[in-house]
């Protein structure tokens, strides 16, 4: 079974406020999803139950099936939106500490840590305070925090915010690895742009309600309309008298129009070609912003 | 990996972190060089038995150096007197001595030439007046002092956690009641350390006066009733001061926010250091768990409690520390991740957000 990590109708509410709401979805072994959602919308919440620092009030959390245990959790990788590591320790020193934390013994702590820091880009600022550390650098130490145990799954709160985009590659690439691996992570981002290039799979929540889950290419066939783009030589106003088609936007030559069901798109295209050469024509593809706003509203 | 691990590997941390730090590391050497300091200073002030000059052959000469005083032969003992060289003469006048001295007679002179009247002690190991002021102002300031300094890092290294959201890693890794219990040891272990250094800097430096000798074997019942009081009343405090660092965001309210704990400690303090001449008072304090750890060893020390009464004692402030630990593992559980403000100790009471992992 690929669904390595299962969350079945988690409720949690906050004094009367409900924050989540029947929330349900998976994250498969070795893929990336990603976790999308406006600001208060349970992203957070959610992921504090996954790591089990926060109880569900209904629902169950499973890894492959069985619930989530102590020493399952212990070894999740996690990265909190907010940036947090000792600002006066060296990174090595609590890249260390964090790692004999979850477990690790000495030897393969130091081992990883060195390998992680140079893997990142880190290794000649390993000994330097966190807080002499610029920015961006101090996000990589994050992320190492995050993956100094080994973890055998990653929940990462919004990893790539505030990183120059050598850095997101960098991080992309080590996280690429842990997927290789068949570690599944999650993590969630603002960053639409970010999701679509790098996740797997998708997750939008809305309202602390799962809106809709699925990999890139099903999301976007389903929520794709029997829209189309038509670009041609001449004025392509005569679609306007068209049986079926509803113009949505004229510009001279481009016109973008939805097709009533059960319209065969290749007539248009017919009667266009008739009528002189065509230069483009073809479905539009909803956007993950356009896709993210449709189901968020 | 079991809790104990656990809060090894916490409390481990929070004294490398505390062992680099300038700050501690100078106050404790100030405290040190101050503890020799005061000890050693008022036998260096005294200066030692006084010097007193008499004329060649005088017939007080032997008594003098019987005293075990500096006895200096000149022809005029006067102008040595005027001088600066002596501290006293002493002159016969009619057969009878008079001591000549610039502003005041030294009592050291004066008693080797009087003839002192017989003593009978009822109770030879009373305690001087002098150390029955000076030791309880002791216990309690020693107690204040580290419950207050160490009690306050706590909770600021608990806050710095939360601020830095160190925290969130931190309870996803380990249960929280290690990071508790691994905060509140290491600030045991530090205090326990430095009191320790002080304590031995002064009985060092005691070595050079000569009361030493008395005071010590006095001491030494109380100290060690001292010591069990004192980490407990340490755990009870500091785990309340743990709470307190929880509930703050930001390093800057600690202050604030830990009123309630600092008026704890530091009531107890007055209390002791002004009524503890008042058997009464002093006897409801050495019960009462947070004045306990300094009122009943001060008790013990005057001799006013009975053989069991410490016994007593230290079982109720058992009782009060693990209560403290409990409520402070329930606060801190309570608030550790809520960030939006100040959380109140009733709301993170009421609502344990975090899971008790």
């Amino acid at each position: 079974m690929s669904d390595a990590l299962q969350l079945k109708g988690v409720d949690r509410r906050f004094g009367d406020r409900q924050v989540l709401t029947d929330v349900t979805f998976d994250v498969g072994a070795g893929r990336m999803t990603g976790f999308v959602g406006a600001n208060g919308a349970g992203k957070t919440t959610t992921m504090r139950i996954i790591l089990g620092v926060l109880a569900a009030d209904a629902g169950t959390v499973t890894w492959h099936g069985a619930p989530l245990t102590k020493d399952d959790r212990r070894r999740i990788g996690y990265m909190p939106e907010e940036r947090g590591l000792y600002p006066k320790m060296s990174v090595r020193e609590q890249l260390i500490y964090l790692g004999r934390l979850h477990g690790l013994s000495p030897e393969r702590v130091r081992r990883n840590v060195t390998d992680l820091l140079d893997r990142l880009g880190l290794g000649a600022r390993a000994d330097d305070q966190l807080q002499q550390l610029s920015l961006g650098n101090q996000q990589r130490a994050q992320i190492a925090a995050a993956l100094v145990h080994d973890p055998m799954l990653l929940v990462l709160d919004e990893p790539f915010s505030g990183l120059d985009p050598l850095a997101v590659d960098v991080v992309v690439a080590v996280l690429r690895e842990r997927t290789a691996a068949g570690v599944p992570v999650l993590f969630s981002s603002h960053q639409l742009d970010v999701v679509e290039r790098l996740c797997d799979e998708l997750v939008i929540i809305g309202a602390g309600r799962i809106r809709a889950t699925g990999t890139r290419t099903e999301l976007r066939a389903s929520f794709a309309q029997p829209r189309y783009e038509l670009h041609v030589d001449g004025d392509a106003g005569w679609l306007r008298d068209q049986p079926g088609v509803t113009l949505l936007d004229l510009d001279g030559d481009r016109a973008v129009f939805d097709l009533a069901e059960g319209a065969d798109d290749q007539l248009v295209l017919r009667e266009a070609l008739s009528r002189g050469p065509v230069r483009s024509f073809g479905p539009v593809v909803p956007s993950l912003a356009e896709i993210f706003r449709e189901v968020t509203q | 990996m079991n809790l104990l691990d656990a809060v090894r590997l916490v409390a481990a941390r929070e004294l490398k972190v505390k062992l680099r730090d300038k700050t501690f590391l100078f106050s404790t050497l100030f405290f040190l060089l101050l503890a020799a300091a005061l000890t050693i200073l008022p036998a260096v002030l005294s200066g030692g038995p006084s010097t007193v000059a008499v004329a060649q052959s005088s017939p007080y000469e032997g008594r003098l150096r019987d005293s075990g005083l500096k006895v200096k032969v000149a022809e005029d003992p006067e102008r040595l007197v005027r001088d600066g060289d002596a501290d006293a003469a002493v002159v016969d006048k009619g057969a009878r001595p008079e001591v000549l001295a610039m502003k005041s007679a030294p009592d050291d002179v004066v008693r080797a030439l009087s003839a002192a009247p017989e003593v009978r002690l009822l109770n030879p190991d009373a305690v001087d007046a002098f150390a029955m002021y000076l030791v309880p102002f002791l216990f309690a300031l020693v107690f204040f002092f580290t419950s207050l300094t160490f009690g306050l890092q706590i909770a600021q290294s608990v806050t710095e956690e939360k601020q830095t959201r160190m925290a969130e890693i931190l309870v996803a890794a380990v249960p929280v009641r290690a990071l508790l219990i691994g905060k509140v040891a290491a600030g045991g272990i530090l205090a326990l350390a430095q009191v320790a250094l002080i304590a031995v800097a002064s009985v060092a430096g005691a070595q050079f006066t000569d009361d030493a000798g008395n005071l010590l074997p006095l001491l030494a019942p109380a100290m060690s009733w001292f010591v069990p009081f004192f980490v407990l009343g340490f755990i009870m405090l500091a785990s309340l001061w743990a709470a307190v660092g929880a509930l703050v965001n930001r390093v800057e309210d600690v202050n604030t926010a830990s009123m309630p704990v600092q008026l704890a400690v530091m009531l107890p303090f007055f209390l002791v250091m002004f009524l503890n001449s008042n058997p009464v008072t002093m006897r409801v304090l050495s019960y009462v768990p947070l004045s306990a750890p300094t009122a009943m060893p001060v008790r013990l020390f005057s001799g006013d409690a009975a053989g069991w009464e410490p016994f007593v004692a230290l079982a109720l402030l058992a009782l009060a520390t693990a209560g403290a630990l409990l409520v402070g593992a329930r606060i801190y559980e309570g608030s550790l991740l809520r960030t939006n403000g100040r959380t109140s100790w009733a709301t993170a009471w009421r609502d344990r957000e975090l899971r008790g992992v």
